[in-house]
C-alpha cells in the first residue's frame, strides 16, 4: 500500500467533524488563485449553506471557503499533530503544512470518502514524514501500522500491576506515550484520545479494521508494559 | 486449536491480540473468566486508556496559525503566477 494523498479508498461512517461530499467533483486544477484576506473566525460564522457548498466553494477556489474549511477543522488536526508529536510548536508547523497541502490538493477530493477522513489522512501523512525526517523509523503508513517484531509489545504475562487500577501518574502516562513507536503511538491517540471509532480509522489508515483492533491492543499493552518499567516519583502512585 | 478453556495465561495473552483483531469480546472468553490475573490485566489497560482521555485537553491553535497559512498560501500563489 502506498501512502497517497490524492484519493482515500475507503468511505467511512460518520463521526468527528466532517464535511460530507455528496457528489464527486471535477473542479480547478490549482487553487492558488488572488487571495483574499479572510478571517477563518467571521466566515465561519457566515452563512453559506451547507457543508458540501463550503467544499465545493473551496475547491473551486473561494478562499472564504478555505477559511471556513479551515475554522471546521483546525482543532482536531492541530489537536492530532500535537499529541503525536508532544510540542506546540512542532504541532502547530504540522498544522499549517497540513493545511497548505490540503489547499494543493483541495481540488483532487473526489468525495470518495468523507472530506474529515480524507483531510485526516493527509495530517496523518504530513506527521509521519515529519517523524521520519526527525530520524524515526516511520517511513509510511504501512510501516506505521506493522511494527517489526522486536518493535513489537513486551510480553504482558505476569502479575498485573495494582498500582495501575488504581490512580496513574499522569506524567508517567505522557511518558509512556510519547515514547511509544510512532504506529502505535498513532492508532492510540486516534482511537484512545481522539476518540475515533475502528471503522474511521482503518478509512484513514487503510487498513482493516481487526489490524486497528489488535494495533491498539498492542499499543495498550506497551504502554502497560512501559509504565510498569518507570520509576515511581516518590509520593505518587 | 487450542481448548480456549484449558490455556493458560500465557498462551491466552499471546492470542489476546489476534482475538481482538478478530472481533472477539476477550471480556468473555473462557479463560478470562476463570482467571483473576488475566481479567486484572484487561482492567489495567481499560484503566490506562481512560486515563489517557483525560490526559489532553482539546485546544485550538493560536489565531496566529491561519495568518501564518495565509501568508503561506499567498507566497505559493506569487511563485506559482512569477
Amino acid at each position: 500500500m502506498q501512502a497517497h494523498d490524492a484519493s482515500p479508498r475507503v468511505a467511512t461512517a460518520a463521526g468527528g467533524p466532517r464535511v460530507d461530499m455528496p457528489s464527486p467533483k471535477t473542479a480547478a486544477s490549482n487553487n492558488t488563485a488572488e487571495v483574499e484576506p479572510a478571517s477563518p473566525e467571521v466566515v465561519a460564522r457566515t452563512p453559506a449553506g451547507s457543508d458540501a457548498d463550503v467544499l465545493s466553494r473551496a475547491q473551486a477556489g473561494d478562499h472564504h471557503a478555505f477559511a471556513q474549511l479551515y475554522s471546521l477543522h483546525k482543532r482536531r488536526i492541530y489537536s492530532l499533530c500535537l499529541r503525536m508529536v508532544g510540542n506546540v510548536a512542532e504541532a502547530e508547523d504540522l498544522t499549517q503544512e497540513a493545511f497548505l497541502q490540503l489547499h494543493r490538493k483541495i481540488a483532487t477530493f473526489r468525495g470518495d470518502s468523507a472530506f474529515s477522513t480524507w483531510l485526516h489522512r493527509l495530517a496523518i501523512n504530513v506527521v509521519l514524514m515529519h517523524l521520519r525526517k526527525k530520524g524515526l523509523s516511520v517511513i509510511s503508513l504501512d510501516e506505521a501500522m506493522e511494527p517489526t517484531p522486536e518493535e513489537g509489545p513486551g510480553r504482558s504475562f505476569g502479575a498485573p500491576d495494582l498500582s495501575l487500577s488504581g490512580s496513574i501518574d499522569r506524567l508517567a502516562l505522557e511518558r509512556a506515550i510519547s515514547e511509544l513507536p510512532a504506529g502505535y503511538r498513532l492508532i492510540f491517540v486516534l482511537h484512545d484520545i481522539e476518540g475515533y471509532e475502528h471503522n474511521e480509522i482503518a478509512a484513514m489508515l487503510e487498513c482493516s479494521i481487526g489490524n486497528s483492533k489488535s494495533q491498539l491492543h498492542k499499543a495498550r499493552l506497551k504502554l502497560r508494559d512501559a509504565m510498569r518499567t518507570f520509576p515511581r516519583r516518590e509520593g505518587r502512585r | 486449536m487450542q481448548d480456549p478453556k484449558n490455556m493458560t495465561c500465557e498462551e491466552f495473552q499471546a492470542q489476546m491480540a489476534e482475538l481482538i483483531g478478530s472481533g472477539e469480546d476477550v471480556s468473555v472468553h473462557p479463560h478470562v473468566l476463570t482467571c483473576t490475573l488475566c481479567r486484572a490485566l484487561l482492567n489495567e489497560l481499560e484503566t490506562i486508556a481512560e486515563a489517557a482521555r483525560q490526559l489532553f485537553p482539546v485546544e485550538d491553535p493560536p489565531d496566529t496559525l491561519w495568518e501564518k497559512l495565509e501568508s503561506a498560501i499567498k507566497q505559493e500563489g506569487n511563485q506559482t503566477r512569477g
